[in-house]
């Protein structure tokens, strides 16, 4: 296999706004020189370096905190997990859809946070706590799989057209997934009163399954399938 | 320009494990409590955290936390505090299962129990056969707590400030810490936040050296403002270097990998850690896995057409186990490696990891400083977490100690300045001169004109730190890094920003993290180049053994004048009998 191990001129181009001087956003080109394992973070910062002012969020750089979720050819990824050379030039690199640009491709994530936080994201319980562990069984433990490794980065809920179309109502597929966490967490003491929270038109049952979701979580995770199984167990709970 | 200011009962500095948890606890108790973290808390390092937390819970082998005491000291190289040590190994039991009871949602035994893993430096019954003490969530420990935290916090109802970075501390000319100096990052405004106690939860600085497994925001924000109020940090020299770093990159690959049996092999194939620890093998200590990879490589064993790594073999395990204990670690190498661990090794390098100094704590989080008759409480100053040092890591931690530090002492930290706060229940006067000095370094950079910009200083920095100041360090070596270090600090005071603007200006932030990581280097370069001993992390072949006459104790680095001072190590822990040094043995 011929792999060049050298370095490649490769061209991107980001968007760019700043609120003080840009009275609207525009596309900036910068060429980079890549290398092989390059992942598109290390392409962002290569641009940084020669350009301070460019501005975007990251920070672990191994996938696991979620702040550099990015739109790039048009897809929501996380900017660290990315090789470039997965994509194809000119790399068209854009803040996430549908949230107010703060600068560049930083966007204000404000909504999404509260759309968390209306699930009520913590456990419930109505007995006390026992002097140990509570105990789960590993099958009640293994239904968490799939749900409790959200990194919050917003691909899902920013790639989701129900998301767009009704961003005050439709709480989107981050928060639906939580909010799935805590109704099949067996240790969860509110399971009634969390599902009844989800009733009406919009919060839950503006997901048209447009799977939009399941394609782009970094994590590999099924937000849709969550809606899914919260829909069953609403209807269970009905009869 | 008067600044604008709030006043809250607390203020917490970061939103990690050790903030959030103390946040937790004062929230609960009825207090205002103001959160500031220069990243959505979530975001915080923390959530990197991969094997696990240890308590003798006894889940799956015999323990007991007496047991668990006399690793940590062991590990420590006899410099931990060993009343520190055993009151966090009491406490671990209880904080995990408050965490548990918080929604963690830890990995299960058949019987529905905590699953606890083996680690590494763990043994039953002071020296015996291995322990299984690591309370795991998959290999995803840290997340699934920093989450469960925040979740909780939501429930409190605590304040948070997301994405305010805290530029200095403010302290008064009595001594007493009145609050910080913050910026948000969104708007680039400035404000004062008043509070009556300010907790110090900022993490770590790994970011001073170049190959390291942190995250970009660790450049050591909390002990770079502790020192320029006149704190001293306590035992620098000692910082961790993981053994298994993905190589060239310095992805955490977790120990966790090791306890679940997998383990390092050299060029020939060779499992060379059964000649360096023949009893623990691959869960030796990490400063001694550490120090074997770099020999291994040293005397051309290395793996690769440079040699210039060792290969952690996992292949021989069961799929099912990779999949059900270790997702995480087989996503990362395939993404960062390129390698499937299920078919193949992962090829690894020690990569600089934790500080086990820090800002020197009493173990209720207080502040101490020296007085002239033993130490002094910085009146409303704590600080919890990797940023402090408790004692209880001395000169080595080890693996799954981390986040029971963070957690145990940010706890305790919570429950000491609710106390303090009913004791002091009014603010007190803030003096316009302390604003002033506080708000220096960020007038500073508003300075015009050319000189070097922060990404090239940031980087010639950690270049000199991984040169000067890395596993193996010799007097000739260390002497040029300080005196390059301070050449360079120098040099500091010429660079400049090109971007002045206000909104989200990263670049600015950028430059008061260089400051923080400046002070910090400076400190972990002076602090090492005074101790003449091999001790834990701390490896001088020109001083290859340790030297309990003169060197057990604790080093205090102050940024004034770059000088040092020593404390003694407390060797007595509250109710048990003293552990006396021993040769360290794996």
């Amino acid at each position: 296999m011929a792999q060049s191990l050298g370095r490649e001129p490769m061209k991107f181009e980001i968007y760019r706004y700043h609120p003080e001087t840009d009275s609207k956003p525009r596309m900036q080109a910068y060429e980079v020189e890549v290398e092989r394992g390059m992942m598109l973070r290390d392409a962002l910062l290569a641009i940084q370096a020669e350009d301070e002012t460019f501005a975007f969020r990251h920070s672990c750089g191994e996938g696991v905190c979620g702040s550099d979720g990015v739109n790039v050819n048009g897809v929501n990824c996380l900017a660290c997990t990315t090789p470039v050379s997965e994509l194809k030039p000119p790399v068209q690199v854009r803040p996430m859809p549908g949230r107010p640009v703060i600068r560049d491709l930083v966007v204000d994530m404000s909504q999404f946070y509260n759309q968390y936080q209306s699930v009520d994201p913590w456990l419930k319980r109505t007995e006390p706590n026992p002097e140990h562990e509570i105990r789960q069984s590993p099958a009640h433990r293994d239904q968490l799989d799939g749900l409790y490794e959200c990194i919050m980065c917003g691909c899902c809920s920013t790639s989701c057209p129900s998301f767009w179309w009704n961003p005050d109502k439709f709480l989107g597929p981050q928060a639906l997934l939580t909010a799935a966490r805590f109704v099949l967490d067996s240790r969860d003491q509110a399971t009634a009163q969390r599902l009844d929270a989800l009733e009406g038109p919009y919060k839950l049952f503006r997901c048209h399954t447009i799977m939009s979701c399941v394609e782009v979580c970094p994590k590999g995770l099924n937000p849709t399938r969550a809606i899914g199984q919260l829909k069953a167990m609403m209807l269970k709970d009905a009869v | 320009m008067a600044l604008a200011r709030r006043r809250f009962d607390t203020l917490i500095i970061g939103a990690g494990g050790a903030g959030l948890n103390a946040a937790l606890q004062l929230a609960n108790s009825g207090l205002s409590v103001a959160v500031v973290s220069k990243v959505f808390p979530t975001r915080s390092h923390t959530v990197a955290a991969q094997g696990g937390v240890n308590a003798a819970l006894a889940n799956v082998l015999p323990d007991n936390w007496h047991w668990h005491m006399f690793d940590t000291v062991k590990g420590s190289d006899y410099l931990g505090d060993q009343d520190a040590i055993e009151f966090m190994c009491r406490e671990a039991i209880p904080t995990v299962y408050e965490l548990e009871h918080a929604g963690v949602p830890f990995s299960r035994l058949p019987d529905g129990r905590i699953y606890q893993r083996k680690f590494g430096g763990q043994s039953q019954n002071f020296g015996g056969e291995q322990a299984a003490r690591t309370c795991a969530a998959a290999d995803r420990t840290g997340h699934a707590i920093l989450h469960a935290l925040y979740q909780q916090n939501l429930r409190a109802k605590t304040h948070f400030f997301d994405e305010w970075f805290a530029i200095n501390l403010l302290r008064d000319d009595e001594g007493v810490v009145l609050g910080a100096l913050v910026i948000e990052i969104a708007t680039g405004d400035p404000l004062i936040i008043e509070a009556k106690t300010t907790l110090l939860a900022t993490g770590g600085c790994g970011q001073v050296f170049r190959t390291n497994s942190n995250a970009h925001i660790n450049t050591g924000d909390g002990m770079a403002m502790a020192l320029r109020v006149g704190v001293p940090l306590m035992d620098m020299e000692f910082f961790q270097f993981h053994p298994t770093g993905i190589v060239g990159k310095g992805m955490l690959i977790s120990e966790g990998v090791r306890g679940e049996g997998g383990y390092l092999i050299n060029k020939d194939g060779e499992r060379f850690m059964e000649r360096y620890a023949p009893h623990a093998k691959d869960l030796a200590s990490r400063d001694v896995v550490s120090r074997s990879i770099m020999t291994e490589i040293k005397e051309g064993r290395g793996c690769g057409p440079r040699a210039d790594h060792v290969l952690l073999k996992v292949d021989h395990l069961d799929e099912s186990v990779i999949a059900k204990r270790l997702p995480g670690i087989r996503e990362s190498s395939k993404i960062f490696a390129g390698v499937d661990p299920v078919y193949e090794p992962i090829p690894v390098f020690p990569t600089a990891h934790y500080s086990m100094g820090g800002i020197p704590t009493d173990r209720f989080g207080r502040v101490v400083v020296p007085e002239r008759h033993g130490e002094e409480a910085v009146p409303g100053l704590y600080a919890a977490g990797e940023c402090a040092c408790a004692s209880v890591h001395g000169a080595n931690r080890l693996g799954g100690n981390s986040l029971l530090d963070i957690l145990v002492f940010g706890r305790l930290a919570g429950k000491d300045i609710r106390d303090y706060v009913r004791e002091n229940p009014y603010h007190r006067n803030l003096d316009e001169a302390v604003v002033e000095a506080a708000i220096a370094p960020l007038e500073r950079w508003e300075q015009g004109g050319e000189g070097p910009g922060v990404a090239e200083m940031r980087g010639t920095l950690q270049r000199l730190m991984e040169d000067h100041a890395g596993v193996f360090r010799t007097e000739a070596v260390m002497q040029e890094g300080v005196d390059k270090l301070t050449d360079l600090r120098e040099r500091l005071a010429g660079a400049r920003l090109r971007d002045h603007s206000k909104a989200f200006n990263t670049a600015r932030i950028q430059a008061l993290e260089l400051d923080n990581l400046f002070d910090v280097g400076m400190a972990i370069a002076v602090s090492a180049l005074h101790r003449k001993e091999s001790r834990g992390a701390h490896s001088r072949p020109d001083y290859p053994e340790r030297d309990d006459m003169q060197w057990m104790k604790h080093s205090l680095y102050f940024k004034a004048g770059d000088v040092m001072d020593y404390k003694p190590v407390r060797t007595k822990p509250l109710t048990v009998e003293t552990f006396p040094p021993k040769p360290r043995v794996y």
